[in-house]
């Protein structure tokens, strides 16, 4: 039994002289406490997390059967969307509602927006940031307890201003999660005005978060706790946080810039000369369209380190904790993320091959992105090494985590390809771009994500999840994502480009006829069927998660102990679920993060706060 | 619960929280307008040769206001110096200088705006363009405006269309006496104009640029200005009960205000002299 462990998590409550108890609204949705902000985060997170999944299970069945009525869903998104969700008639009769190609531009534009700005970047960052990182560096709550509620609020309304853009005229935005000037500032509705707002509040939103986390890691970390016994979680956090800081205010400088060309029909974006349907558009012109894409990708790089960092974070505590060993390599991971995180600010123009930008500057970005894979490689390996002579457990969580690996693998290094500007050139805005990325964000950080909801469940609630319905949920989450994003490698080198309404079907050898250099074969076209029976089958495969999360809240198996995975690091070390304020006694830490299998120890973990014994 | 830290300094770093968190905000404030003067210089590299303005602002003024935040700049620090000495009335005073400094700013700029944008670039259907101001002094006003406007909505006009302008023409460039001579009042008829715009930020990119990093600029002291008089105003019972972390707040606002002060340095050569 730990010395700090205690049944009944009212008794922490009740030694702070002052504390009175909260009502619902100000416990629950105007909350400071970081625990409550972290939940918060996380539920919205998931909702958003799944309502993006469902828009892109309606786009499969648009590319597998372009122009078919759309099954179930068909009635009802013409009822909310209006004529963009097309009527199909057949025989001079009403079959069903079909998705038009405006609605799917939405639906992708939107797909792509709230994946990383409303789902991936709120779970991995803000939701297990904050319920996790003040617990594992033995803090009472963030630096800056309202200013963590202001971000959660910023971000709830920048969620809810993209989700009302779905329903004004001429719908959501259309030109795609990058919105490229001028498309995105010329087309003639008002859904990307809605969605520069939006980014603005969620750039607000994650600025604040950053300024918070960072100042929390620096300041609140518990006597002891100096920066090379910090859990590599809360590296991974501290990087990231930087990467948010530094990063998002060049998107928001060239948001303010987009809605002024919106709003205000300024030319930062247009050109000189630009036609609009065959006339000159009636701007000053002297614009720069690659200006937009330069700013977009200096955010949109570090971005992606931001998706996967947190994601590292959680496999390598899952890792350690479940093959009772230490992490091989602890400094080298710890450098490796600083090293990632400098370096992803150098490579951003690595999207940009196909825009003219000269050879010269190809080169450079093409030389520090072979280097940025020096970095990644090294956390992964270090990882894997991690695994040797370890007796695995083979809980859910780390199921997960072990599966992050290849999958993490196969993303990273089908990126090579596309880092190298020559096969880039023939890659470039292909299905291989989807699967690549995909590969890294959805195999990669959502099981990571799973992982650590698996993991640290009990923590919050004080049940388990089960891990019957947990390994149902895992098995087929891994057969169905690589069966979503296998294939598109090979659509992709076969020459499908993305974001075409009609699945490639225009470019298919059945159109184009059998001779015509780069039409696409009927085996890649039959893929776009395969893929998105997939997909639907992986939205039916989150059923378990879904049921074992909501049963598992009210009947789960109760913990017997504050520390259930017999773990190291802090957050195990208070009462369960952590009160307000956080911990019983004030934390003094001792000891390294991951101080498993300690020859002579007692036990086979010895926790950060556990005092050296005196001989 | 109590959040250590909060005035006292943590020993291996030497700072209270808040400090270590205006100072990572100001960070990305730096990246902020570090990309929006990167555009700059992107678009007047970008731009055709000859082709980039000089001399649309009016550089004095500017100058005033130069001065007038490196003054609010220095009576924050004499604020909080006079904190730390522990003269409360000395502090309530310097504060109110700097408010006073803000409001200035705001109003100067404001007037610069207001010139800009009832200052008018017309051209005409034989081609001849001149600049000045329409009698009366209307903001934002084209030919669409003059032709009554439309309602996008019912596709009616929204005003009463107007046949003629009379337009007042800017004295010739240059020294000497002509310069300070006006041009007479000339009598331009809506179908004559081709064109018509005023000064705004849809006129050039340098306008463009101009109208977003001031009007951003002007938003931080706007913001700046408002948290200063909080603090200084119903937030001062704050001396009372918890002097040290008053002074702090007056600190970490001061900071946040010569960052503000910081980039109108670099505004004003980059937009009125360059």
């Amino acid at each position: 039994m730990q010395p700090t462990t205690h049944k009944s998590p009212a008794h922490g409550v009740h030694h702070d002289a002052h504390h009175h108890e909260p009502g619902f609204w100000s416990k629950y949705i105007f909350s400071t406490d970081h625990k409550i902000i972290g939940i918060q985060y996380g539920v919205t997170g998931l909702l958003f997390l799944f309502f993006g999944f469902t828009l892109m299970m309606m786009m499969r069945w648009q590319i597998a059967y372009p122009g078919h009525p759309l099954p179930l869903v068909g009635g009802l998104l013409h009822q909310v969307v209006g004529d963009a969700a097309g009527p199909v008639m057949k025989d001079g009769a009403l079959v069903g509602y079909s998705i038009t190609p405006d609605l799917y531009n939405s639906f992708g534009a939107m797909h792509g927006t709230i994946m990383v700005f409303l789902a991936i970047v709120p779970l991995a960052f803000a939701a297990f940031g904050n319920y996790v990182v003040p617990l594992q560096i033995g803090a009472v709550d963030m630096a800056f307890p309202r200013v963590n509620m202001a971000s959660y609020q910023c971000y709830f309304l920048g969620g809810v201003i993209m989700l009302v853009s779905f329903f004004i005229p001429g719908g959501a935005a259309q030109a795609g999660w990058t919105s490229y000037s001028p498309l995105a500032t010329l087309i003639a509705s008002d859904g990307q005005t809605f969605w520069l707002i939006g980014m603005i509040f969620l750039i607000t939103s994650s600025l604040l978060g950053a300024v918070n986390f960072l100042a929390t890691i620096i300041q609140l970390r518990a006597p002891g706790m100096n920066w090379m016994r910090l859990p590599f979680f809360v590296w991974a956090q501290f990087v990231t946080a930087f990467l948010l800081l530094l990063a998002f205010p060049p998107l928001e400088a060239a948001g303010v810039m987009q809605l002024m060309d919106k709003l205000f029909h300024t030319s930062f974006f247009l050109p000189t000369g630009l036609a609009v349907s065959g006339d000159l558009a009636n701007i000053s012109g002297g614009g720069s369209p690659l200006l937009w894409q330069h700013l977009f990708w200096f955010l949109g790089h570090p971005e992606v380190y931001v998706l996967i960092l947190p994601a590292m974070g959680i496999v390598c505590e899952i890792i350690a904790n479940n093959t009772r060993k230490p992490i091989w390599g602890y400094k080298s991971l710890v450098y490796s993320a600083l090293i990632l995180g400098f370096l992803s600010f150098i490579v951003w123009a690595h999207h940009m091959y196909l825009t003219g930008m000269g050879t010269k500057i190809s080169t450079f970005f093409q030389t520090t992105t072979m280097i940025i894979s020096i970095p990644s490689v090294v956390i992964l390996t270090c990882l894997f090494i991690s695994l040797w002579g370890g007796s695995i457990r083979f809980t859910t969580p780390m199921l997960f985590a072990l599966a992050f690996l290849p999958m993490f693998g196969i993303g990273g290094l089908t990126g090579l390809p596309l880092g190298f500007n020559y096969s880039d050139i023939h890659l470039h805005d292909t299905y291989y771009v989807i699967a690549h990325f995909h590969y890294i964000v959805a195999p990669g950080t959502i099981f990571a994500l799973f992982a650590g909801i698996y993991y640290w469940f009990p923590k919050m609630t004080g049940r388990m999840m089960s891990e019957v319905l947990g390994k149902v949920h895992f098995w087929l989450s891994l057969i169905f994502m690589n069966a979503v994003f296998q294939p598109m490698f090979a659509q992709g080198m076969a020459g499908m480009l993305r974001r075409m309404a009609d699945g490639g079907a225009n470019y298919s050898k059945a159109v184009v006829g059998a001779d015509a250099i780069g039409g696409l074969s009927d085996t890649i076209m039959r893929a776009n069927i395969s893929i998105s029976h997939a997909a639907w089958a992986l939205g039916l495969a989150q059923i378990p998660f879904i049921i074992n999360f909501f049963w598992s809240i009210k009947n789960g198996r109760k913990v017997t102990s504050d520390n259930p995975w017999g773990s190291t690091t802090l957050e195990w070390q208070t009462p369960t679920p952590p009160p307000h304020g956080n911990f019983v006694v004030p934390m003094e830490v001792h000891r390294g993060p991951y101080e498993y299998s300690v020859p002579g120890a007692e036990k086979d973990f010895t926790a950060q706060n556990e005092p050296t014994r005196k001989v | 619960m109590e959040i250590p830290y909060v005035t006292k300094l943590r020993p291996d770093t030497g700072l209270y929280n808040a400090k270590v968190g205006i100072w990572l905000f100001l960070a990305s404030e730096v990246m902020l307008f570090g990309a929006l003067f990167s555009s700059y210089i992107l678009l007047r590299v970008g731009a055709a040769p000859g082709t980039w303005p000089h001399g649309l602002l009016n550089i004095p003024i500017g100058a005033v206001n130069t001065l007038v935040l490196i003054t609010s700049s220095i009576t924050v620090v004499m604020a909080w110096a006079s904190l730390k000495m522990n003269q409360f009335g000395r502090f309530k005073m310097y504060q109110a200088i700097t408010l006073l400094c803000a409001l200035t700013f705001v109003g100067i700029k404001s007037y610069e705006y207001h010139d800009k944008f009832t200052h008018y670039q017309v051209v005409l259907e034989d081609g001849t363009a001149h600049t000045g101001h329409i009698e009366g002094s209307p903001m934002f006003w084209n030919k669409t405006r003059l032709e009554g406007g439309l309602n996008p909505k019912t596709g009616k006009p929204r005003y009463a269309a107007i046949d003629h302008i009379m337009f007042h023409p800017d004295a010739p460039k240059g020294h000497g006496a002509e310069h300070a001579e006006h041009p007479a009042a000339m009598r331009i008829e809506t179908k004559n104009i081709k064109k018509l715009e005023c000064y705004g930020p849809f006129h050039s990119t340098y306008l463009a640029i101009y109208f977003t990093l001031t009007g951003l600029h002007a938003l931080h002291v706007i913001g700046g200005a408002l948290v200063i008089f909080m603090i200084w105003g119903p937030l001062s019972k704050m001396w009372k009960t918890d002097p040290e972390r008053y002074t702090n707040r007056i600190e970490v606002s001061g900071l946040f205000w010569h960052f503000v002060d910081l980039v109108w340095i670099f505004l004003f050569p980059v937009l009125y002299l360059l």
